[in-house]
């Protein structure tokens, strides 16, 4: 299956042209997720399928040249830090867990703005890599048969 | 002084945060994992010890996440029951993961040792949020975060067999979750709230409708299947058999047993007893299903070969014997009951670390294959005893002081016909445990076919066999919860009080 797809053209030329723009799609959706539809969870699982169209398209060699397997392990753990990290932050600015509003930014607005800004960019590095790795995982238990 | 108001907070942060740096770190060093798994499970001990002496001192705390008031906004609340459970959950993953590294070591492949951490301090996570949270929904959350940890516990050792009983599990505890979120969405749909206190002030209003009745139905399989009550226990043994011997360690000492908080947080503060005396008979059908569980799960532990097998059984009598003294709905019952998380946590803790170090010296599981094993590992077997005597109830060990409140409480409770039920639980129990301790200090002489028949080999059931006790650290933590199960069974004062005032909570 792979090897055919390989060889397509077609797949692999439109895959390469699209790739970058799902990904900023995927940035947008995050970028967005505090005001409109979207946010972490969704712009993440997007920019993961941008991966994985790619991969799919040119094979799972490539696609770790792309993403080693332990460049996503560190992003999986630092999508995570990122959002415990700015809970800690604001536990250290004097407000509760997770109280945006009391970080050092200027206006307490701007600070819940930035606040919840940093937790979707965190949620979405996470679910992106995630998804990545849960896909190279399964590829990976399918070609050993 | 900041932080200590921030504690309910950090004791779910801390391990969180740790569970993800544990890989990135584990590159680095092989024992690292190891050290940051121990001394933050420490930490959290600590912490939770703090939390309690808080509740003790000043009453109810209440957490508010992100600043946001309740009910609109996540509370953790810890009050008498869930700070004492904390402290159980918290010391035993600091016990386990003190004992776990040469386990970890024999039974988990290298390469998969920093995961194993990373989802241990996971699993604790979830079952520390668990009990601390203040919102119901943030319960089920929380149930996910700890039950898929452990699916991934459980199959992440080296035996095929492992998967499919992870699988099972898989199957079982998503729909036990499911009736969780079920049984939520339905109060959800009646009060418009989801803060434990809030429903609590709120639903007495509608128990007249079907809606919360519904509610409670899902609630009560959703949690039976969940902490493994007798007809809903399938997936328990199979579990603890094939797991690690460190995640059977920490599986049996706190995931049912945070099952049972959820149960008894659910059940007595969601619902309150009004409910059961005035719309259904929820305490007396589970006063029934909890008897055959006890019976029952006695009897089939004789039943067993597999050593942790039988342990798994007699897991799911013990539970009875918990949900039991809770359904009695009064206040010595409720405090056994209570007790009884703590005790069942030490002995059964105990137990499986046993049987951890017996698998890591011999890699034997078998029963038959214990035989004159006494002499061979003498620490490890007396720690057998104890926990095996607490496991009977016999006097001066924990067991006793649980099954007697419980005892006392189903007289008080004018159903004197449960004491027999009671009583035939610790006389199987005694048939199960005894069996072993035999075999272990006085092996009869077998004739050489049968020698050959267990798949230890002549080395191990040889009963001249030389003295090779675990290693030390496999041996401390073993011996640190034997002492405990003894200490609390002689002075039982300090557990008892605080299990007094959470059931005075509970019931009022």
């Amino acid at each position: 299956m792979q090897e055919f797809i390989k060889e397509q053209i077609i797949v692999r030329t439109v895959s390469k042209f699209f790739t970058p723009f799902i990904q900023l799609y995927a940035f947008y959706v995050i970028a967005h997720g505090d005001l409109g539809p979207g946010g972490g969870f969704q712009g993440g699982v997007i920019l993961g399928a941008s991966m994985i169209l790619y991969v799919i398209a040119f094979g799972m060699d490539e696609g770790r040249k792309r993403v080693s397997q332990k460049i996503s392990d560190i992003f999986v753990s630092t999508g995570v830090l990122i959002y415990a990290g700015i809970g800690l932050l604001c536990i250290l600015a004097g407000g509760a867990y997770l109280e945006y509003a009391e970080l050092p930014l200027g206006s307490h607005h701007l600070a819940s703005h930035l606040g919840i800004y940093g937790i979707e960019i965190g949620v979405g590095i996470t679910v992106a890599f995630v998804m990545i790795t849960i896909f190279f995982e399964t590829a990976k238990k399918e070609r050993k048969k | 002084m900041k932080f200590i108001q921030e504690l309910p907070v950090l004791i779910i942060v801390i391990p969180l945060i740790f569970a993800v740096i544990i890989p990135l770190v584990g590159r680095l060093n092989r024992l690292l994992p190891w050290i940051i798994a121990s001394t933050i499970t420490f930490f959290c001990f600590l912490i939770s010890i703090s939390l309690l002496i808080t509740v003790l001192d000043t009453g109810r705390i209440s957490y508010w996440l992100g600043g946001w008031e309740p009910p609109w906004g996540i509370e953790y609340a810890i009050d008498y029951l869930n700070a004492f459970v904390l402290v159980v959950v918290s010391f035993i993953a600091f016990i386990v993961s003190l004992y776990s590294r040469r386990s970890v070591e024999l039974e988990i492949n290298k390469n998969k040792i920093s995961a194993f951490y990373c989802i241990y301090m996971l699993f604790i996570t979830g079952l520390m949020g668990i009990v601390i949270t203040g919102d119901i929904f943030n319960i089920y959350v929380f149930l996910e975060i700890s039950s898929l940890a452990g699916y991934g516990l459980i199959a992440i050792g080296r035996k095929r067999e492992a998967l499919v009983a992870s699988y099972n599990y898989l199957i079982l505890g998503t729909i036990a979750a499911t009736f969780i979120l079920i049984g939520i969405g339905y109060i959800y749909m009646a009060t418009g709230t989801l803060n434990i206190a809030d429903l609590q002030e709120r639903l007495p209003a509608l128990f007249h409708s079907k809606m919360v009745l519904v509610a409670l139905a899902f609630f009560t399989v959703g949690l039976s299947l969940k902490l493994a009550l007798f007809p809903l226990h399938a997936w328990l043994p199979g579990a603890y058999t094939h797991a690690p011997s460190v995640v059977s360690c920490i599986m049996a000492a706190t995931a049912t047993k945070v099952g049972v908080y959820a149960m008894l947080r659910i059940i007595f503060g969601v619902f309150r007893i009004e409910f059961d005396i005035h719309f259904i008979p929820i305490a007396n059908i589970l006063i029934v299903v909890s008897s055959m569980a006890i019976i029952a799960g006695s009897a089939l532990a004789i039943a067993q070969t597999n050593l942790k097998r039988m342990l798994a059984y007699s897991s799911i009598g013990q539970i009875g014997y918990i949900v039991l003294g809770a359904v009695l709905a009064n206040q010595i019952a409720m405090t056994g009951s209570i007790i009884h998380i703590l005790n069942h946590a030490l002995m059964k803790g105990a137990l499986f670390m046993v049987v951890g170090c017996i698998i890591y010296k011999t890699g034997i599981e078998d029963i038959s294959g214990l035989r004159g094993m006494g002499k061979k590992m003498p620490f490890t077997m007396a720690v057998f005893t104890v926990a095996g005597l607490s496991m009977m109830g016999v006097p001066l060990t924990v067991g006793f002081v649980s099954k007697w409140y419980i005892a006392i409480g189903a007289l008080n409770a004018g159903m004197g016909y449960l004491i027999p039920v009671i009583i035939t639980g610790s006389l199987l129990a005694a048939v199960y445990v005894w069996r072993i301790i035999v075999n272990i200090y006085f092996p009869e002489e077998l004739p050489k076919h049968e020698l050959q028949y267990t798949d230890g080999g002549a080395e191990i059931t040889d009963h001249k066999s030389q003295y090779s006790e675990a290693p030390w650290s496999m041996l401390g933590p073993t011996i640190a919860l034997a002492v405990l199960c003894i200490y609390f069974g002689i002075s039982a004062t300090a557990p008892l009080y605080i299990a007094e005032k959470a059931a005075v909570m509970l019931l009022q």
